[in-house]
């Protein structure tokens, strides 16, 4: 069984300050790493010898409107089938230079979760072999799920915040 | 009688002809073609009916769930869920209720945990029943789907029973479930666990030997582990591979590491095993049915919870504070706290993840379900690369893409 000291020392000796944020909500290991060094930290620890950590469960996306210069989180979930460990690492990257590259060199499904990370953010990734929108129509000229799109229709006025929702 | 005019012979001699070229044909099949069970675009290349390349579109039945969950408190949210995979609502259900309850650090009473798993290992035969009889007929055997069909059937009358409804269940409560089993519901997952193996056992005697369904099925879609890996397969789609990986047994959730059970394994990832390691599977939930309903725990059937699980009726009526927070549950005010959660249940078709972010608000801040079906369907085009289209249809059909679940 991998305990979450020994991946983070293993990273922070061999990234040294590229990974930072350590943090372990509900006992996952979370992590924060910048988008150089993104691809670099996923092959490390596909490649590592002990962790194997080689399966992609998830790659998403998050919209923090408030927070200048870190408009834009991508997650990444990693998992070691070996020692049933997981991993989730954080890239946060500004809304005016909206780039990270891709990790489908690395793992094939990330084609498609990038895609839709795309689709519904915004978020360009960079030598996607396709990046295109994938669950909505391709006329579309936004990205859905940023806060600042409205769900309810815009013109209404009598559902308010205070009253319907958050 | 006035004489015939012939038109003139205008017919090219051979060496006029043309010279033939082959050409590839570009296939449009769906998005609502009746062989692939939900609405699907493939725009396949052809090469007579062999098949070059695939290219998949879709999101036909996308409905922005995590959209709308960003607007809804966390209760109203389990009605989005049933409808990603609707074969198998329940686990989506209680997935869901297990990732808020972790969020909110609730430890639900193990009754519950345990009528929890009964619905999940129903749920789970009855997804599995539909993809295996469904494979059935698409090989062209429709007697078996007819079949099991009534078990089925069964199932549903029992989640009838349990929650009021048949496909979009709603079951379930965050920090429980909504009622306790009762005496009918009791009986009738009694009598199906007494009725169900002879049915299977016919399905298997009908289908698992056929000569035709063998030959039809081996080596047909067959994925590598290493390429199943990659490609994000959990879920019956890659123990057919070759590996023994099972939410259920590595990260046990609702009391599942009580009870005695298998994974079963495949070879070669083609549609064959993918076959066979759904009918066994079933064989398996059918035990746990059996040891969770034979070793049900007495005890409360909900935690207590009382700012997140709804009093009973009954005390909202003639007690105050129940009466404040039904009030407070049902108007959404009641804030959850802030974290981070990742929470995976073996869902139907695999990992079935949900990726929730909370501000302290009374809805998510951010939630991402990890949807298994999303992510192995764009393997398909590889696999079924160079094989008829007969066959494609049949990968199709065992990787068992359900469309809600890929377009959330």
């Amino acid at each position: 069984m991998l305990s979450n000291q020994e991946v983070a020392e293993e990273l922070l000796g061999k990234f040294g300050d590229q990974v930072y944020d350590f943090d372990e909500p509900y006992g996952l290991l979370t992590l924060s790493t910048t988008r150089e060094d993104i691809i670099p930290v996923l092959e490390f620890l596909k490649d590592h010898k002990v962790f194997q950590i080689n399966f992609l469960t998830d790659l998403t996306g998050i919209h923090y409107p408030d927070s200048p210069g870190k408009e834009f989180m991508v997650v990444y979930h990693a998992h070691s089938f070996i020692h049933n460990f997981r991993i989730r690492i954080k890239v946060s990257i500004a809304e005016a230079d909206i780039h990270i590259p891709t990790a489908t060199g690395l793992y094939a499904c990330a084609n498609w979760m990038e895609r839709e990370t795309f689709d519904f953010f915004g978020i360009l990734f960079d030598g996607h072999p396709n990046l295109i929108r994938i669950l909505n129509i391709e006329e579309m000229d936004y990205f859905p799920m940023r806060r600042e799109y409205p769900l309810e229709d815009a013109t209404r006025e009598d559902k308010i915040d205070a009253l319907f929702g958050r | 009688m006035a004489d015939i005019e012939l038109l003139p012979h205008n017919v090219p001699s051979q060496s006029e002809l043309p010279e033939l070229v082959e050409e590839l044909t570009t296939l449009n099949l769906g998005p609502t073609h009746p062989a692939t069970h939900g609405i699907f675009q493939n725009i396949l290349k052809m090469d007579g009916e062999k098949i070059i390349s695939g290219e998949q579109t879709i999101g036909y039945i996308h409905r922005a769930f995590e959209k709308i969950a960003e607007r809804r408190p966390f209760y109203q949210i389990t009605t989005l869920t049933d409808r990603m995979n609707y074969c198998s609502s329940p686990i989506n259900n209680f997935g869901w209720h297990m990732t808020v309850e972790k969020l909110l650090q609730i430890e639900v009473p193990k009754r519950a945990q345990y009528i929890r798993v009964i619905m999940m290992e129903l749920a789970r035969i009855s997804d599995h029943l539909i993809c295996n009889s469904i494979l059935g007929v698409d090989t062209g055997a429709f007697s078996g789907f007819l079949y099991v069909m009534q078990k089925r059937e069964d199932i549903y009358e029992i989640y009838e029973e349990v929650c009021g409804a048949r496909l979009t269940t709603n079951m379930g409560r965050i920090g429980g479930m909504e009622r306790d089993l009762s005496s009918t519901a009791i009986r009738k997952i009694r009598d199906f666990i007494k009725t169900f193996p002879p049915v299977l056992q016919e399905f298997e005697k009908l289908m698992s030997r056929n000569r035709i369904f063998m030959d039809r099925t081996i080596n047909v879609g067959p994925i590598s582990l290493e390429r199943a890996l990659s490609y994000g397969f959990t879920g019956p789609n890659l123990r057919a591979a070759g590996l023994d990986y099972d939410v259920r047994v590595m990260n046990p959730y609702s009391s599942y590491e009580d009870f005695d059970f298998s994974i079963p394994v495949g070879q070669s990832g083609d549609t064959f095993d993918r076959y066979n390691v759904r009918i066994e599977e079933m064989w398996q939930s059918l035990k746990i049915v059996e040891q969770a309903l034979n070793n049900l725990p007495e005890g409360p059937y909900y935690a207590d919870a009382p700012e997140y699980y709804l009093p009973p009726k009954k005390e909202v009526y003639n007690n105050m504070e129940a009466l404040i927070y039904h009030f407070k549950i049902v108007m959404g005010e009641i804030d959850a706290p802030q974290g981070e959660v990742y929470h995976a249940v073996e869902g139907g078709n695999g990992e079935l993840g949900f990726y929730l972010i909370s501000d302290g608000g009374r809805a998510p801040y951010r939630l991402h379900f990890r949807r298994p079906s999303f992510i192995y369907y764009q393997a398909f085009p590889e696999m079924c690369k160079g094989s008829t289209l007969s066959d494609a249809i049949l990968t199709m059909s065992s990787l068992n893409v359900i469309a809600g679940e890929l377009d959330a």
